[in-house]
Formats: structure tokens, C-alpha cells, sequence
């Protein structure tokens, strides 16, 4: 079992521990985005720095995927750190400003003022419902495509996946998602709690995993059956990952 | 070859003297640079236009004609090299096959309209020690490149191949290989400069049943191809350095990640798999022995960051190629898991010379901390283009000056850029710096792999910058938040300075980001990305501060803050820049002066190109 110093303490955890979640065991608080329990650890988000090593060699990791090695020296609240992430997050609020999460995250540590021109665009690439499609809802019909600014995600070809069981788990926990909870009249089809009215996935789905609770509440029914009566959903107001995904029920 | 008869260093060295009498039945070897570089130029016809006329003349018996891998002098391909006289032939077309022979080998008189002139001296070269080019490298791994033709084994065992390999296995143990790379200072020539020996330690020592030993042979970098040229041209010795690392770590099987763009490399490569393989080096129970070690070859699609080991091993996998969190380190867990040692090309290559000539010798030629050779592809404004090989801890001044011939045509030596897309550019005070993994990073740059971009006055700092970090901001996996946004906002920034929108804010705001995007992002290429601009805004801030406040592009590149106008003293008015203005901005009557439309213009800078007298003015 490895020891460790964090911010000064020293703590000993299980092998394979992150330390993350080591700094988490000594009630530190380290901020993250791309990390939920229950999910593998990515890396994707990088708020999560904190300092290893000491003088010359130390450098910033990612605390979600960095493991727990015995006798590393880790430091959560550095200068560096702290200049790092306000940084990361002017990217990140540039990207998504529209994002609550994101909005709250730059009030927490100050960086209110983005330098940058906003994109506003609607996804952070923080590959949450990748891994939750993946491991959670045991489907994988989501992954990302390509490199560099062309990086998105989509299902295989953009088309239609028979794996998609319409959970709603994506959108569930993405943190820049503003579909979520519209009241009765939503627009879009994968969310709406509120709306349960005739719950059909039992019908169609004979293995359906919601995420979102009982099953049969999210309601993707009743807009199922708007669309089946050739009335249009909002999809422009879709990200892409929702509308490569309803898609797949026309 | 019968497989039973290898079994060890004797009957390598046997084997080597039999070829050597087998061939002394030639009197003339004429070798042809053909690398995918000199068949680019025409190698391929040449030879077959040399092979018609060995027929023709009826010296089949005494000629022996051998296509070889690059020769590393890009400029004066097609080259030829005639043994014994040692005589170098450069830009030879096929009308020329006939009279080398007739003239050259039959009655030794050398042909001088073929030679080699100096462009300083205007002196001619016969031998290839004569050429500027050549005399100052010190050719380790790149001289077989020259003498043995890369799809015959029985050539590279000729040239003494192998016997590293047998020694190893046969005289030495894994744990005195390893001691033999540590002393070697070998240290790994795909960029991040691991000592070899340290690792190849690691990897013998981690847990596991199953080992493996990986060749990254990815080369991403553009304009870098001493990795292919050591493929195509001598592919058993990054064979045999895989096989001795193979015994040395105890691993039994290999792989080779080469990317798709490199046709001939795959097809040498894997010629030389199966050669090896069947002459009983490669594959079970090798040279008659315990140890097995077989080699497969994965092909890569020509993803930068796919260079990068662990998207590497990803890639192998069949999975998306994309860096994950190290450690664990692949010496530890690599490819399916397993305990593996990633090596480059290079790396792999430099072993033999390792084992046959002993560590010491090899850390005798290179620095302190780090021993033997470099190749640099050698690109740029420079007189002479190819790929240089050198002890490291040579200076950027010999490379450039004594190798490369200097600056090419009458402009002045500005900047050279080491390391590749991802490296600094270092300015002339830097010129006698020793190139060494050390010294550049301490400069802000990076050894890389070896690319070597040599600029003069005409590139504009803040435009190559601009350049770097859009090909960086493609090639970046997109993983993490810092590389992938952190890349495309400075390169946002750089572009609008290049576009004479930049404001004073904007430079502090580059160093804040470009330091970010260098600490927080997960491996090598988010970690490097930024060298392009820091270390210009190091060495070259006037110039960024000129786009700015001045609103000036010093170099005369930057669209946005160019004007192009005409010398009404030189113009002569023949009206030629004005025919092939593509927006008709020029305009004068016949024989006066003429003017340009600076609203119409889009500085293209055709007009240049076209006026005799010099007359257009770019500031
Ligand atoms: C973005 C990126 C690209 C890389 N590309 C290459 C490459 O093309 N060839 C290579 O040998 N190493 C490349 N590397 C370095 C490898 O990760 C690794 O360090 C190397 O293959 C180890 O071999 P060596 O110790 O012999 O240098 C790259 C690294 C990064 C971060
Ligand atoms: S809605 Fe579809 S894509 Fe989203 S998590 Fe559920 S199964 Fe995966
Ligand atoms: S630093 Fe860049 S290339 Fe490397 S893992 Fe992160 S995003 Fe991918
Ligand atoms: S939470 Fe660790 S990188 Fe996102």
C-alpha cells in the first residue's frame, strides 16, 4: 500500500488509487469536470492539476488519472496550480459561456473575465457521456470521432445506432447541457421528466436502463409519439450527441 | 542461405568472408542511391538503364550493379558511387549509363562533367570525402546506407550484419547487453531522449510472462525522413538491434509501427522479416539457440500524435490513438498490458554498432551524458539539403556552415529550427551551441527527432510561429482542454498579430496561455506545442512588437502589412508585371513608370516574380 504526501499529510491507500481520490479521502478539495465516480478516470478536463515533486522536477498532472505512487510529494494549491486552472477555465467559459456549471466554476475561482472570443459552442469534449453511455448504461453507442478542433462525438458514421436505447443518460450528466428540465412543454425529446404520461419504451425496450429513475418516467414517449404524428421537434436546439441520438428513433 | 548453417559469431564471420570471395569475381561495384528520394529524381530509370548497358557491353560477369538506400545528399540525386576507385557521380541521367562504363569502369578515366563542383570553391570532388557535404559527418548508421543493397541479406551479412546479434546471444548474457548499452550513454533518438540502456532495465525488471519490444518508425515530423531512410535502406539492422533488445529484455515478440506513407519502408521492412526468418535470425530457436523472437509489422495512418508511445501502443491495439496517462510507464504496462520497450528507429539501429564495437567506444564519440551519432534532415534556406550525421554535441554552426554549405543563394543566416513542429527556433547567437538533448531544451528547443529547418531573412518570425501551431492544433489528439483549446487560441493570437489586428494585451496573453497549455497538458505534444512561440518571443520579440505597434511585417511576409509600389527610377514600363497581375491593380502607359492600386492589390506578389529590372518595392 503506498504512501503518499498531500499539501503536508501523509496518507497510505490501497494500490490503484488515484490521487485524487486519495486528496479526497483527506477532505481536500480538488475541482474536477471530466470526473464522476463510477466512471474511468480521463483526464480530459485538466482542472484537476495539482503538483508533483519538488524545485526543477516538479510538474503539474491530473490528479483523476495520476495514481497514487508511495513517496510522491503532491501539492493541491500552488501558485501554478492555481494560475493553471483560472486559465483552463477562461478556455473553458469562452468555449460553452451559455454553461451554468461552467459559469459557477469561473465565480468560484475568479475567472469571470474570459480574454478570449466566445465560440459558444455546445459541447466541451469532456467525454462524460461517452463513459457513461459506456459503462454505465452498458450500450457504447457513442464515441469521439476525429482529432484536433475536428474532435466530436458522434455514434459509428453518424448514423443511426441500434445500440442507442434513448436512456437519456447523456445528456444526463453533461455539465454544459442546457436541455435538461424545460418544464411541460420541452422542445426536445430525450429529456422532460415532467411529461411522463403514457410510458411506451416498456413496450419497446424489453431490457430498458434508465438512468434517470423509474422506468418509463423521462418521457422520450410522448415526444415519440409528436414525431410519429409527423410534428417537428426543436432539434436545432439540440447538441450534436442529442441529435445524432434521437435521430435514431425516426 | 541453409538455416542450419548459422549458429554462431564464427559462422557469421564465415559466412561474411564467402560472400566476400564470391563477389571478388566482380571488379567494379556501381552503386545507385535509390531511396524514395533519389527514385523521386529518376534513380529508377537510371538503373535500368545501367543494367541494359552492363548487358549490352557483356560485363555482367564483371559489374555488379546494386540499388541502395539513400545516400543522404538530396541535392545531387541521382548518385552514383563507383567501387573500388570510390568515384561519386552525381545528377547522372540514363543517357549516361553507357559512358560510365565504357569511360569510367573499363578505362578508368574519370568523367568531370559528372563530378560534384563545390559552389564555394568551384572546386570538383571524385570521392565522396572530397564532398564538403560528407567530409565533416561522421556516417555511423547512414554509411551502410551506401554500401548494402537493403533487400539482400546476404549483403548486410557481408557487411559484417548480424555478428552483433550472435555475439549477444551467444557470448554475452542479457544483463551484460544491458551494462553494454548503459556505458554507451545511448540515449533514445525519438525525441524525448530516455537513456536507452536505463530503460531497456526497467523492462527486464518489471513483472510479467509476456514482454514485448516495439520500433516507432511512426516519424511524424515534417519534412523528417531519416527514419524511412534507415528503413528503406538497411532494414536488418533495426531488425537486428530489436532482436539483441528483444534477448536483452526477454521479450519474444515485436513490432514494428510504420507509417503508411512510407511504401518502400514497409516493403523492405518486410522483406527483410522474412529473410531474416528464414536464414533462422528471426523466429524460433535463432541462430540455433533457445532464445525466440519474432517480428510483426503494424502499419499507422499518419496521426502525429500516433508517434507518441502510448497512442502508439494504443494504435497496435486497434484502438483510437491517443495518449494515456503515464505512468504506468509501458516498461511497466504497455501494449495489452504487457511489460513493453518502445525504441525508435535510430535507437534501434545504433545497437548493433553497440554490441559490435563495445559501449565504450560509442560514448567515446558523443558528449558527456549522451554518446554516438544524430542524424538531422537538413532543410531550409540552406546550400546543401539531405540528411547529416553527426557525434552529438556538434555544433548548429558546423551543421549548417561546414555540412550544409551555409546560407543558400546571398541571403543571411536568421534562425534554425531544431526538433521539429514542436521545436524552438534559436537565433544566430545560438549558432555554436552543441546540439545535444541538454543544451536545446535548456536554449527552449528541442533535439526531436532531428528535424533541422534552416531560415533566412525572408521568413517572418511571427508568420513560422503561426504555421507551427496550426499544423500542432490539427495534429492534436483533442483530449485534453489545454492542448486542444490552449493550441487553437494561440494560434487565434498569433494569427491576428500576422494580420496586423494584435493589440499590446496580446503578448502577455500568449507567454500566460503558452505556459498553461506546456504545463497542464497530458503528454509530449500538448507539453511542446508552445515551443514555436516561446521561443520566438525569446529570441525574435521585436519582430512581434514591429506587427503591433508598428503595424510592420520586418520580413515582408504578413499580407495584412505589406504594401507592394513600384521604383518609378527602375520601372522601365514594359507592362509585363501588369499582364499577369491577376486583378488588373497595375496600371501605366507603355514605356512610363507604373503604378500599383494599393486598394486593389492583394499582394500575391506575381509582380515580383515577373519584373526584370527589380523595380517592385515589398515593405
Ligand atoms: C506528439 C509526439 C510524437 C512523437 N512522434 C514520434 C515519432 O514519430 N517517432 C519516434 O520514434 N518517437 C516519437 N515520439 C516519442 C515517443 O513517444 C517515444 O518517446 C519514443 O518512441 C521512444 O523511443 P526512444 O527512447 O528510442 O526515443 C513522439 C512523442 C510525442 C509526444
Ligand atoms: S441516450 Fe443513447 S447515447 Fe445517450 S447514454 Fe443512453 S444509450 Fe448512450
Ligand atoms: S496533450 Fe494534446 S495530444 Fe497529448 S493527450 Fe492531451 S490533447 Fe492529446
Ligand atoms: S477531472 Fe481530472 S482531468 Fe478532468
Amino acid at each position: 500500500m503506498p504512501t503518499l504526501k498531500i499539501d503536508g499529510l501523509d496518507v497510505t491507500v490501497d494500490a490503484g488509487t488515484s490521487v485524487l481520490e486519495a486528496a479526497r479521502f483527506l477532505g481536500l478539495e480538488i475541482p474536477t469536470l471530466c470526473h464522476e465516480d463510477g466512471l474511468e478516470a480521463y483526464g480530459g478536463c485538466r482542472l484537476c492539476v495539482v503538483e508533483v515533486g519538488q524545485g526543477d522536477k516538479s510538474r503539474l498532472v491530473s490528479s483523476c488519472t495520476y495514481p497514487a505512487e508511495d513517496g510522491l510529494a503532491v501539492r493541491t494549491n500552488t501558485k501554478r496550480v492555481a494560475r493553471t486552472r483560472k486559465m483552463l477555465i477562461e478556455l473553458l467559459v469562452s468555449l460553452v459561456p451559455s454553461s451554468k456549471v461552467l459559469q459557477d466554476l469561473a465565480a468560484k475561482f475568479g475567472a469571470q473575465k474570459s480574454r478570449f472570443k466566445p465560440k459558444h459552442e455546445d459541447c466541451i469534449l469532456c467525454g462524460l457521456c461517452v463513459r457513461m453511455c459506456k459503462e454505465q448504461m452498458m450500450s457504447g453507442a457513442i464515441e469521439f470521432v476525429g482529432r484536433g478542433q475536428k474532435r466530436r462525438i458522434t455514434t459509428p458514421f453518424d448514423k443511426k445506432s441500434e445500440l442507442c436505447r434513448t436512456c437519456g443518460g447523456c445528456m444526463y450528466i453533461c455539465p454544459v447541457c442546457t436541455l435538461r428540465c424545460q418544464g411541460p412543454n420541452a422542445p426536445t425529446t430525450v429529456c422532460g421528466s415532467c411529461l411522463t404520461l403514457e410510458p411506451t419504451c416498456i413496450d419497446h425496450y424489453d431490457d430498458y436502463m434508465c438512468y434517470l429513475g423509474p422506468t418509463g418516467v423521462c418521457g422520450t414517449c410522448v415526444s415519440e409519439k409528436k414525431h410519429k404524428g409527423g410534428e417537428s421537434g426543436g432539434d436545432k436546439e439540440l447538441c450534436h450527441t442529442a441529435n445524432t441520438t434521437q435521430q435514431q428513433r425516426r | 542461405m541453409p538455416a542450419t548453417k548459422l549458429k554462431n559469431l564464427k559462422d557469421l564471420v564465415k559466412e561474411q568472408a564467402r560472400i566476400a570471395k564470391e563477389r571478388e569475381a566482380y571488379s567494379h561495384v556501381v552503386t545507385i542511391s535509390s531511396g524514395t528520394c533519389g527514385l523521386a529524381k529518376g534513380s529508377g530509370e537510371f538503373v535500368d538503364a545501367m543494367k541494359a548497358a552492363v548487358k549490352a557491353l557483356g560485363l555482367g560477369k564483371r559489374v555488379l550493379i546494386k540499388s541502395t538506400g539513400c545516400h543522404g545528399f538530396c541535392d545531387i540525386e541521382p548518385v552514383v558511387h563507383i567501387a573500388p576507385q570510390g568515384i561519386v557521380y552525381q545528377k547522372v541521367a540514363p543517357e549516361n549509363a553507357k559512358e560510365i562504363l565504357s569511360e569510367t569502369v573499363l578505362r578508368n578515366n574519370v568523367l568531370e562533367k559528372l563530378l560534384y563542383t563545390d559552389p564555394q570553391t568551384g572546386q570538383k570532388a571524385r570521392l565522396a570525402r572530397e564532398i564538403p557535404f560528407y567530409k565533416s559527418q561522421r556516417r555511423l548508421l547512414t554509411k551502410a546506407n551506401a554500401e548494402v543493397d537493403p533487400e539482400s541479406l546476404p549483403d548486410y551479412i557481408a557487411n559484417g550484419g548480424y555478428q552483433a546479434l550472435a555475439k549477444a546471444v551467444g557470448e554475452l548474457d542479457p544483463e551484460k547487453v544491458i551494462a553494454e548499452v548503459k556505458k554507451s550513454r545511448l540515449r533514445g533518438r525519438g525525441g524525448a531522449g530516455f537513456p536507452t540502456g536505463f530503460k531497456w532495465e526497467f523492462c527486464r525488471r518489471a513483472k510479467g510472462d509476456v514482454k514485448y519490444v516495439i520500433c516507432n518508425a511512426d516519424e511524424g515530423d515534417p519534412g523528417a525522413y531519416m527514419d524511412r531512410s534507415l528503413l528503406e535502406g538497411n532494414p536488418h539492422a533495426t531488425l537486428e538491434g530489436m532482436a539483441i533488445g528483444a534477448f536483452a529484455i526477454g521479450a519474444s515478440e515485436g513490432y514494428i509501427y510504420v507509417r503508411h506513407e512510407y511504401p518502400m519502408a514497409v516493403r523492405n521492412i518486410r522483406k527483410a522479416v522474412e529473410d531474416a526468418r528464414a536464414a533462422g535470425l528471426l523466429g524460433k530457436n535463432i541462430l540455433g539457440g533457445k532464445f525466440s523472437f519474432d517480428v510483426h509489422i503494424e502499419r499507422g495512418a499518419g496521426a502525429f500524435v500516433c508517434g507518441e508511445e502510448t497512442a502508439l501502443i494504443s494504435s497496435v491495439e486497434g484502438k483510437r490513438g491517443e495518449p494515456r496517462q503515464r505512468p504506468p510507464f509501458p516498461a511497466v504496462r504497455g501494449l495489452w498490458g504487457k511489460p513493453t520497450n518502445i525504441n525508435n528507429v535510430e535507437t534501434w539501429s545504433s545497437i548493433p554498432v553497440v554490441i559490435n564495437k563495445g559501449g565504450d567506444w560509442f560514448a567515446r564519440i558523443g558528449t558527456e551524458s549522451s554518446g554516438g551519432t544524430k542524424i538531422f534532415s537538413l532543410v531550409g534556406k540552406v546550400a546543401h539539403t539531405g540528411l547529416v550525421e553527426v557525434p552529438i554535441g556538434t555544433t548548429l554552426r558546423e551543421i549548417i556552415y561546414d555540412i550544409g554549405g551555409g546560407i543558400k543563394g546571398d541571403g543571411e543566416f536568421k534562425a534554425v529550427q531544431t526538433g521539429g513542429p514542436s521545436g524552438g527556433c534559436l537565433p544566430r547567437s545560438m549558432l555554436d551551441l552543441p546540439v545535444d538533448y541538454d543544451t536545446l531544451a535548456k536554449a527552449g528547443s528541442i533535439m526531436g527527432s532531428g528535424g533541422m529547418i534552416v531560415m533566412d531573412e525572408s521568413t517572418c518570425m511571427v508568420d513560422l510561429a503561426k504555421y507551427f501551431l496550426n499544423f500542432l492544433r490539427d495534429e492534436s489528439c483533442g483530449k485534453c482542454l489545454s492542448c486542444r483549446e490552449g493550441t487553437d487560441r494561440l494560434h487565434e493570437i498569433v494569427a491576428r498579430i500576422c494580420d496586423g489586428k494584435g493589440t499590446e494585451e496580446d503578448l502577455p496573453l500568449l507567454e500566460e496561455l503558452a505556459l498553461v497549455v506546456k504545463d497542464a497538458s497530458m503528454c509530449g505534444l500538448g507539453q511542446t506545442a508552445p515551443n514555436p512561440v516561446l521561443s520566438t518571443l525569446r529570441y525574435f520579440r521585436k519582430e512581434y512588437e514591429a506587427h503591433i505597434k508598428e503595424k510592420r511585417c520586418p520580413a515582408g511576409v504578413c499580407k495584412a502589412l505589406i504594401k507592394y509600389s513600384i521604383d518609378g527610377g527602375k520601372c522601365i514600363g514594359c507592362a509585363v508585371c501588369a499582364k499577369q497581375c491577376p486583378v488588373d491593380a497595375i496600371s501605366g502607359e507603355f514605356k512610363k513608370p507604373h503604378a500599383i492600386d494599393a486598394d486593389r492589390c492583394i499582394r500575391c506578389g506575381v509582380c515580383v516574380d515577373a519584373c526584370k529590372p527589380k523595380a517592385i518595392l515589398v515593405a
